[in-house]
């Protein structure tokens, strides 16, 4: 059994407006040496497979997981004991 | 680093490469021309942006001029920002309707979002506070997941925005048909309210003023026609392909109160929203209109992303951003507001009294082309047009009488057909109340919006029955018209004036140019006479999916006048006892019907009968009759005809209905004749609204049963329980959502 | 009785709620922008609703850090009243001034719409011209309203009679149907439903006026007895 973790993140260039807002926020409470801040979601699952087909952690990826139209995405497993 | 791998004047001549941002040989000739030489690659991109369908309607000019676009009401027509009509005590309404159609198509939830986020700021650039949002939606059948996820996201994208941003999404309309299966149109419409006063002109008046850049920063947003640049990078860098423009409500909450209090200050000279092709079309038009050119700097515009060309920043269609200009000396106070609201406004350029529009960047000139050229001189193209074989068929088609036996079991399927059924599920996810003025919320005929300190309202309705159109343009624009203001008038209320969203397939068809121009030629004449000028608007052509075209879909929005908040008048029924009207008689008309729909999945035949005159006049009458206060419900009848009208009376309420009809057929219940009317009066008006319309029939009462029951010639033809039919109504669209494939 | 009308980036029912008490109350109120400090000179606060900074990050997250709020819970620690609607009841939950907070509605669906309310404690000085049990027609309009707290916090708000409005219907999957909790003190109160929307009949319900004409009722018999 794996544990996938899946990470979405805006394509870059894509206006990210909470990101915006964030880092201002953060301005705010006088801290300055942010810089750049992107918000994105982070997502776990486990898949019974020892070695999941990676192209099918794709496949769900490219289409729900993610917008492809906006959003990028990158994942990794971790094999961990079923309990 | 990008810059070395723009092509020069010499690549884009020889190799035709203006082609593939949409410019002709003769128009790349013409600019050369204008220019006294072959233009850079940044001026051809800004040429093939002003001189696009969109921005310099060269396609639909010859078919525009044909509108009435003025009249006693109308203080501004088409050409500002958006049209502005009179509506007494020194104020008026500032409306227009735009598309958002393929932006929508690719990713819905931010093209419907963006859609709303442009109309509004149109809207608050003329100095007018946004105080009420419509839109107009047509998908495919609600049967495929494709169909559904964009339904779904428009939705939520429009709710996404509107509501974030504190404007009141307080109706519209929904069709489905399958001819927008792959080519969903998503109409926003925005009215706002304001001073004459301080109306707001885009003029970049005075040379040697400041021009000033206010909002979100510039990036690569929606930037088309660098395919061939890109054929030099790879498809790993999906970081340099233009980027889908995402939405931030939020920056334009502020950007409407820093504007409007922006106006307010008289520093400002002039004021425009960075719409389609942004910093471009904003700074060339508002420069053509004053009679003066614009020099900006482009190091200094602000920037999302490192290394941004010229190219990039001229054509980038990143949202929430405004130009302005500033008296000379006085940039200050414009800075002291905006800072009030977390934004900043940078100076980018001046008001130079050359006729041009030049940009600098790193120190050198990248762009220098005369401002009426870009915003004016854009060829027009007289397109030809070809009588369709499909209409000369459908004209000689007799009548197809449907045959029906069970009246009940149909009222109830076009109860659940989505254009008809309730659109609650939608409505419910808008904030239709903020600013609470929302006097009429959704699910009436037009939506009303108080106007506060005032005995007075507006009336605004959104309408367009695109498959009378297919079968008959002229009359279906005609119709299109009619419907609009008639919905106005059931409000209570007196039709002003009309804004136009032409949503048309290719026009390089002749058949679909032909459409146009009958369409057209049909709301001119039904503006004309129910004294309806069109005062803003917007094209939308090419609205194709594998060649195969939508219908014709000029959508109207409309608004009107409620002279006395008693007029305001809505379409469900009150109490028991009232008794129920029809007014104007009924013929055998299933052409482009919803009940042709049920029955054959296609449309056919002649578009309902329709006149003009008689519209007019019932207009008026009924107008007349509810401000006499003798009218306690009024609801006009369209898609399902008759049946569903009135069961759109009462379906919702702990009402019934119990009415008896005399005709030829009984089908005629679901005929779709226009100009039709159906009334709930109070007995003791009974006298009083007979004598201002001695037309209508008496037909039946409000019930307290909780039954709805049409006889046809004394026979029961209908008998069902209200609840029933309620909830067919209302369980449609979530049913549809939930089913699977 | 002077109301402030606080003021974030991105509210939007500011001047709804402005207009609720100038016209529908008839009391003074002024609008205080979130960049203010002080509170001196005012009798009650309100937090209006909307989407103060676009709700990004969580809703109310980021107004809850304002340079106004420091001042608002000086006022509220004063024992002087403190209303929060919707995103403001947000705002308050994120200060801490309230306890719990708000996840997405259960159907992940912005909801807009006039909902019965079950008046639960008409004791409060916010509550006071209503009767015990009666039900209300307020309009709810929220995207995150389903109220959210740990089973000590919710037993602690039921026994302390702190809910003092709860949904006829489950509408946004609260906890039990809950719309509106007071502090342990009484004098700050959130709402995710909308009285200022209440207040005028051509709009449909004034249910609503009663919540501010109690809060005037409650302020004037302080002041009788102070002055």
């Amino acid at each position: 059994m794996v544990k996938v973790k899946v990470y979405i993140t805006l394509k870059s260039g894509v206006l990210d407006p909470q990101g915006k807002a964030i880092e201002h926020a953060l301005g705010a409470m006088e801290i300055h040496n942010v810089s750049g801040m992107r918000v994105g979601k982070y997502m776990e699952f486990y898949m019974e497979e020892k070695n999941p087909d990676q192209g099918q952690i794709e496949m769900m990826c490219e289409k729900l997981l993610s917008n492809p139209v906006i959003e990028d995405y990158s994942y990794e497993t971790e094999e961990v004991v079923p309990s | 680093m990008q810059l070395v791998l723009e092509p020069n004047t010499n690549e884009i001549k020889t190799k035709k490469l203006y082609q593939e941002m949409g410019l002709t040989d003769e128009e790349f000739q013409l600019i050369e021309k204008i220019l006294d030489r072959t233009p850079n690659y940044t001026e051809t991109g800004i040429f093939s942006v002003m001189w696009s369908e969109h921005c310099s309607y060269k396609k639909s000019r010859p078919l525009l001029k044909k509108f009435p676009t003025s009249g006693e009401h109308v203080l501004q027509g088409p050409g500002e920002g958006a049209g502005v009509v009179d509506i007494g005590d020194g104020q008026a309404v500032v409306f227009k309707m735009e598309s958002h159609n393929h932006p929508s198509a690719i990713e819905p939830y931010q093209g419907a979002a963006t859609g709303v986020g442009g109309i509004i700021r149109d809207i608050f650039s003329m100095g007018a506070r946004p105080v009420a949002l419509l839109n107009s939606l047509r998908f495919g059948e609600l049967t495929t997941p494709r169909t559904k996820y964009l339904f779904e996201e428009v939705v939520a994208g429009i709710a996404g925005y509107g509501n974030c941003v504190g404007v009141p999404t307080v109706g519209g309309e929904i069709q489905v048909d399958d001819c927008y299966k792959g080519n969903p149109l998503v109409n926003a419409m925005c009215v706002g309210l304001i001073d004459h006063d301080d109306l707001q002109v885009g003029q970049a008046k005075g040379i040697g003023n400041t021009v000033m850049y206010i909002g979100s920063k510039t990036g690569k947003d929606g930037i088309h026609g660098a395919t061939f640049a890109s054929e030099e990078l790879t498809d790993e860098s999906s970081e340099d392909r233009p980027a889908v423009q995402v939405g931030d409500p939020f920056m334009e909450k502020l950007l409407i109160e820093a504007c409007l209090e922006i106006t307010k200050c008289d520093a400002l000279v002039g004021i425009q929203d960075m719409g389609a092709a942004g910093l471009t079309s904003s700074a060339s038009e508002m420069a053509s209109k004053a009679g003066t050119g614009i020099e900006m700097n482009l190091d200094l515009v602000p920037q999302r992303e490192p290394n941004m060309t010229p190219y990039e920043m001229m054509l980038s269609e990143s949202q929430e951003r405004m130009l302005i200009v500033v008296e000379k000396g006085r940039e200050q106070e414009i800075e002291q507001i905006v800072e009030k609201y977390d934004l900043d406004a940078v100076a980018v350029g001046s008001v130079i009294e050359e006729k041009q529009l030049r940009l600098l960047f790193g120190g050198e000139v990248v762009a220098d082309m005369p401002v009426d050229a870009l915003a004016e001189d854009a060829p027009v193209y007289h397109l030809p047009s070809k009588m369709p074989e499909s209409f000369i068929k459908n004209q000689e088609l007799s009548v197809q009488l449907p045959l029906i036996e069970d009246f009940g079991k149909v009222l109830k399927q076009l109860l659940q057909a989505p254009t008809i059924a309730s659109k609650e599920w939608v409505y419910q996810q808008y904030d239709y109340m903020v600013q609470t003025n929302t006097a009429v919320t959704p699910g009436s005929d037009a939506a009303v919006i108080r106007i506060r300190n005032h005995n007075k309202a507006i009336a605004l309705s959104a309408d367009c029955n695109s498959r009378y159109i297919r079968l008959d343009p002229k009359t279906g624009g005609q119709i299109a018209v009619a419907e609009a203001a008639r919905n106005i008038i059931c409000s209570g209320g007196e039709p002003l004036a009309l804004t136009d969203c032409l949503n048309f397939g290719n026009p390089e068809k002749e058949e679909n140019f032909w459409e146009m121009e009958q369409a057209t030629d049909g709301m001119a004449e039904a503006g004309e006479l129910l004294n309806t000028p069109v005062v803003s608007g917007n094209v939308s052509l090419y609205n194709d999916t594998n060649g195969e075209s939508i219908f014709p879909t000029p959508v109207i929005g409309m608004v009107g006048l409620i002279h006395d908040l008693n007029h305001i008048t809505t379409q469900q029924a009150k109490q028991a006892g009232d008794f129920v009207y029809v007014l104007g008689e009924t013929h055998e008309d299933f052409g482009g019907s919803e009940l042709q729909k049920l029955l054959n999945g296609s449309y056919e035949g002649k578009a309902p009968t329709f006149d003009l005159q008689t519209e007019q006049a019932r207009q008026q009458t009924v107008l007349k009759a509810i401000q006499a206060g003798t009218i306690s419900s009024a609801h006009d009848l369209a898609e399902g005809g008759l049946a569903v009208g009135l069961a759109e009376k009462v379906m919702g309420t702990d009402l019934g209905l119990h009415v008896n009809v005399t005709g030829d057929n009984p089908a005629q219940v679901f005929s779709e004749t226009q100009s039709r009317y159906i009334f709930t009066v109070r007995k003791e008006n009974q006298e009083a609204f007979e004598k201002h319309v001695p037309e209508a029939n008496h037909i039946g009462e409000v019930t307290s049963d909780q039954l709805f029951v049409i006889e046809w010639n004394d026979q029961e033809l209908i008998h069902e329980k209200v609840e029933e039919l309620t909830s067919a109504w209302k369980g449609a669209i979530p049913c549809l959502l939930k089913s699977k494939a | 009785m002077k109301f402030a009308v606080i003021v974030f980036p991105g509210s939007n029912c500011d001047t709804d709620m402005f207009h609720a008490i100038q016209e529908g109350l008839g009391e003074e109120v002024e609008m205080v922008p979130h960049y203010e400090t002080t509170l001196v000179g005012y009798d009650a606060v309100l937090l209006p609703g909307g989407f103060s900074y676009g709700d990004y990050l969580r809703s109310g997250s980021i107004a809850s850090y304002s340079k106004i709020m420091k001042a608002v819970k000086d006022f509220a620690s004063q024992g002087k009243p403190v209303l929060g609607v919707c995103n403001g009841f947000q705002v308050l939950l994120e200060a801490g001034l309230l306890p719990g907070a708000m996840k997405r509605n259960e159907e992940l669906k912005f909801i807009c719409q006039t909902t019965g309310l079950e008046v639960v404690n008409p004791e409060t000085s916010f509550t006071s011209q209503y009767d015990q049990g009666e039900i209300i027609q307020v309009p709810v309009a929220h995207a995150e309203g389903n109220y959210e707290c740990d089973d000590v916090t919710l037993e602690q708000l039921e026994k302390n009679n702190q809910v003092v409005f709860r949904y006829l219907d489950s509408i946004n999957g609260s906890k039990n149907n809950i719309a509106g909790i007071v502090n342990e003190t009484g004098n700050v109160l959130g709402m995710m439903p909308h009285p200022e929307r209440a207040v005028d009949r051509l709009l449909g319900s004034t249910d609503g006026l009663r919540l501010f004409q109690s809060i005037l009722a409650n302020w004037r018999e302080q002041h009788a007895v102070s002055s």
